[in-house]
């Protein structure tokens, strides 16, 4: 297998793994540097976010930040924004040391962010949200009219003086209230604003507009840190690019405009975790067709998806968020309803209703551990039974013992720790707690498991053991499909892989035709690239 | 970083999981949960929530104050044990129909929700089953009567919480203008007497030394704790307040069981209409006024969350039997009932800043265990 550093950036070989840093001619952009990063480190418990991140913005370009999901976007944006402090490393701001002590500290410093879910106050108006928390105020009394014109003047800035100051926020669409959320950074004078996948709530012709304005912002000084998962919108509206991988910075300061995209590709997906996968069955082990999915559409999410899961079968999706995977997963689950398209299990179609696809044998691991799958404070028995509990009951009496004993049983297979069931699962580690929503489904009869990014949040080691319980499942003959935004994991661990974009299942095959780069490139790539090379 | 490929890498050994669901030898089970536990087999009357248990411990601590009080006041009475017992009773006496109301307001807060009605509710059953119709059926047709009503409007309740998709605040709310109206409607906006001997003997009589009321409460109180801590709809009753959506995608039918939760929350009204209507020997569209608050008040004392997924039955017991002590000890002490109010809001107060200060430092705790065992 050829190595992707090797046949695109042999300057990184040379280097070795200590130095994978690559740094562009620092002479693209003109400006002053407004900040600069070096080595910062955040760590929560269990997980380093941040480990040795390098950045340099200068003042009026689009630096583009790109990387996987959990590659510590989100974090650096916290720690910009004042929302989390670092634990240690140096933020220079215009040249100066500085520390925000909190989101107030960094907008008062000048920088403004403006989050995938805007944080507006809906029924206000688009005024008072412009200037929230630094309204104009004379004797403790709002000065409207002044906040009003002032808000018009930053909208015309922004090219939408259409936009009236007194409307509500609730009324406006999409781009609108992006547009409000802009108009707030300017009303604190930023001087830096980091957008956060901002044309991921906006249709196609509305992204245009928002490059119209971002370059109007630029050319008034202002530096914009721009994140994005489309690498097209990159090479149109970024100057340089920083790379994130597992928390550091893999690549700095790359021209957006000529840096291939196997270059960027490789940097953000370039090894340095061994996953440790288990053995595929040597002979093909799948049986009959389990789960027949046809046809199945919800408007806006996806369209037309059509999939088979055989018994004994491990089938991934890859795909990025806001690609519909979830969403599928949901609908098959019956927790969504679909608009058409028909879901079969052993050949019978369920009817809607979660209870129906748990009766016919399915169970789902959901996204969101913490507040789609657990009870915190309750014991990890109780968790474990969450779904089998009646049927250990007898007329309606549960029995305790007896859910005590199922679940230490799982909880030895699964090698919880610690293996106490009585433990409230608050107090477990994000691993054992995915653990204690997948084991939930191994009492039972589960026929067909639905897992949806399982190992999000979990570390290394409890990552392998995750992928040893899924793959004995299926050699017990348990179907299973699943939703990663991990291409190496999709890859890894399932026998055969879709790719999602945009709804669309728009590529099908046995994982081992398909290798990370040609499934980063179908998940990341425009319209344009419909159809890649295989 | 030639070693670094993208394609899975190999181990060795596949540890294979044991078959799913083995039939279960009882020896085994036994063994497990020995290991489990470290205690054996349970108690069947063990409770499980541990932290709960140590609230009520607080509580009961609240209670031996209170009676500390009332014995340093009135050290005379409080010397004599016949005034005492009967004093006990008299304070169960009192506690024993907002009691009954608490248990069902208890399953319905666990469950994520709130019951305003509860109090409109207990009259309308009383005023319906005091009606000259319903008393010519007997004490027969008019126990049925009120909890037959009890039932109903709480499903109404139930249904417009978990069908209509309204919030239980305002559901719960409309109902409570409702049906007091409903029942001023039906009563005429008079007392109607209840001339059963047999209805009126229950609030009258003794069994054992012991007024019936409080028999009845305490069947009510121990079938509310076996239904909460020992049968599948108490299970289903913390998972749909504590997390709704996961009870959902683990097959629950959340809505099915919040609209039950609101029916018994009715049957826990129509119970205490009858006990009510013994008590006055009459039923009033203005009866039970106000018990929505005191059974709130009582059950939150008792250390249910509000937002739901928590909450104990003997909890919310102890609760009302603190409110009916401070009643008590303000007429023993010929004090004023706005005194009374005053004191009960305090009280409110302090249990609730009491709990949360208990459950920061309870999370604080997990906090630091979860560093060091990372």
């Amino acid at each position: 297998m050829a190595l992707p550093e090797e046949s695109v950036a042999t300057e990184s070989a040379e280097a070795g793994v200590e130095a994978p840093l690559v740094e562009a001619p620092p002479d693209t952009v003109a400006g002053e540097v407004v900040l600069r990063l070096t080595d910062l480190v955040k760590t929560f418990p269990g997980v380093r976010a941040l480990d040795g991140v390098q950045l340099e913005v200068r003042a009026g370009e689009v630096h583009c930040l790109l990387g996987q999901n959990g590659a510590g976007k989100s974090t650096l944006i916290k720690v910009l924004s004042g929302v989390h402090q670092p634990d240690s490393g140096q933020v220079e701001w215009r040249g100066q040391p500085a520390t925000f002590a909190n989101p107030q500290a960094a907008m008062k410093a000048g920088i403004a962010t403006i989050y995938q879910e805007l944080d507006l106050v809906e029924d206000l108006s688009v005024a008072e949200n412009a200037f929230l928390g630094h309204e104009h105020r004379r004797f403790g009394f709002v000065r409207r009219g002044r906040m009003a014109r002032q808000t018009r003047q930053i909208l015309a800035r922004l090219g939408h003086g259409e936009i009236p100051p007194g409307r509500m926020v609730r009324s406006l669409p999409a781009a609108g209230k992006q547009i409000v959320s802009m108009a707030r950074a300017l009303s604190h004078e930023a001087r830096l604003i980091i957008m956060d996948e901002p044309s991921a709530v906006l249709a196609h012709d509305e992204v245009g507009n928002l490059f119209r304005i971002i370059r109007e912002l630029t050319a008034q000084g202002i530096a914009v840190i721009y994140i994005s998962h489309r690498l097209e919108e990159i090479r149109e509206i970024g100057d340089r690019v920083t790379v994130l991988k597992d928390g550091r910075t893999t690549a700095a300061n790359l021209p957006a405009r000529d840096t291939p995209t196997r270059d960027l590709v490789s940097r953000m997906t370039g090894r340095t975790i061994e996953y440790v996968f288990p053995d595929r069955p040597t002979d093909d082990g799948a049986g009959a067709d389990l789960l027949q999915v046809e046809g199945l559409t919800r408007p806006g999410e996806f369209a037309d998806v059509s999939l088979n899961v055989r018994a004994g079968e491990i089938v991934g999706i890859a795909g990025l968020v806001g690609s519909g995977r979830s969403e599928l997963l949901e609908t098959i689950y019956g927790a969504r309803l679909a608009e058409s398209g028909s879901v079969r299990m052993d050949g019978k179609v369920l009817r809607p209703g979660v209870g129906a696809a748990v009766r016919a044998g399915m169970g789902m691991a959901p996204e969101e551990r913490k507040s789609q799958a657990l009870l915190l404070g309750e014991p990890i028995y109780r968790n474990v039974t969450l779904a089998t509990f009646g049927r250990y009951a007898r007329l309606g009496f549960t029995d305790a013992a007896k859910e005590r004993a199922e679940a230490d049983r799982i909880a030895e297979t699964l090698e919880l720790r610690p293996r106490d069931v009585d433990r409230p699962v608050r107090t477990l580690s994000g691993g054992n707690q995915q653990k204690v929503v997948v084991g939930r489904w191994l009492l039972g009869g589960t026929k067909l498991l639905l897992l949806d990014e399982p190992t999000r949040g979990v570390d290394v080691g409890a990552r392998a053991e995750l992928y040893q319980v899924i793959r004995s499942l299926a050699a017990q003959g348990v179907g299973v499909l699943l939703v990663s935004s991990e291409v190496p994991e999709v890859l890894g661990l399932a026998d055969r892989v879709l790719v999602m974009r945009e709804g669309r299942v728009v590529r099908e095959a046995a994982a081992g035709e398909l290798d990370e780069n040609t499934v980063l490139d179908l998940v990341m790539a425009g319209s344009l690239m419909e159809g890649a090379p295989a | 970083m030639s070693d670094a490929t993208p394609t899975p890498t190999a181990t060795p050994e596949r540890p294979q999981l044991p078959a799913q669901s083995p039939p279960v030898d009882p020896a085994e089970t036994a063994v497990a949960s020995d290991k489990a536990t470290g205690t054996g087999r349970l108690s069947w009357w063990r409770g499980d929530g541990g932290d709960g248990a140590k609230r009520n411990l607080g509580l009961i601590g609240v209670l031996a104050a209170l009676i500390v009080v009332g014995a340093v006041t009135k050290p005379d009475l409080y010397g004599d044990p016949t005034w005492v017992w009967n004093n006990v009773l008299a304070i169960l006496q009192l506690a024993s129909v907002v009691g009954v109301v608490t248990v069902g307001m208890t399953f319905v807060i666990i469950g994520g929700g709130i019951d305003l009605s509860v109090g409109a509710i207990v009259a309308l059953a009383g005023v319906w089953c005091t009606t000259v119709a319903t008393q010519s059926y007997g004490a027969g047709g008019m126990i049925f009567t009120a909890l037959v009503v009890g039932i109903c409007v709480g499903l109404v309740n139930g249904v417009l919480i978990s069908y209509g998709r309204l919030v239980p605040f305002i559901a719960t709310l409309a109902m409570l203008v409702a049906a007091r109206g409903l029942a001023a409607s039906i009563s005429n906006k008079q007392t109607q007497v209840s001339s059963s001997t047999f209805i009126n003997d229950i609030a009258a009589r003794k069994v054992l030394g012991i007024p019936i009321l409080v028999y009845i409460l305490g069947a009510v109180v121990v079938a509310g704790w076996v239904l909460l801590n020992r049968t599948t709809f108490g299970r289903r009753t913390i998972a749909v307040g504590g997390n709704p959506e996961a009870a959902r995608l683990a097959g629950i039918n959340v809505r099915r069981h919040t609209m039950l939760l609101y029916a018994l929350s009715g049957l826990c009204c129509g119970i205490a209409a009858i006990m009510l209507t013994s008590q006055a020997t009459s039923a009033q569209a203005a009866m039970a006024n106000l018990y929505e608050l005191d059974a709130i008040a009582a059950a939150i004392i008792g250390g249910t969350l509000l937002s739901g997924g928590r909450g104990t039955i003997v909890g919310s017991l102890l609760g009302v039997i603190i409110f009916a002590t401070i009643t008590n000890l303000f007429a023993i002490n010929g004090l004023s009932i706005e005194a009374q109010n005053m004191v009960k809001g305090g009280i409110i107060v302090a249990a609730v800043l009491v709990q949360q200060f208990q459950f920061k430092s309870v999370t604080r705790l997990l906090a630091r265990n979860r560093v060091t065992t990372a």
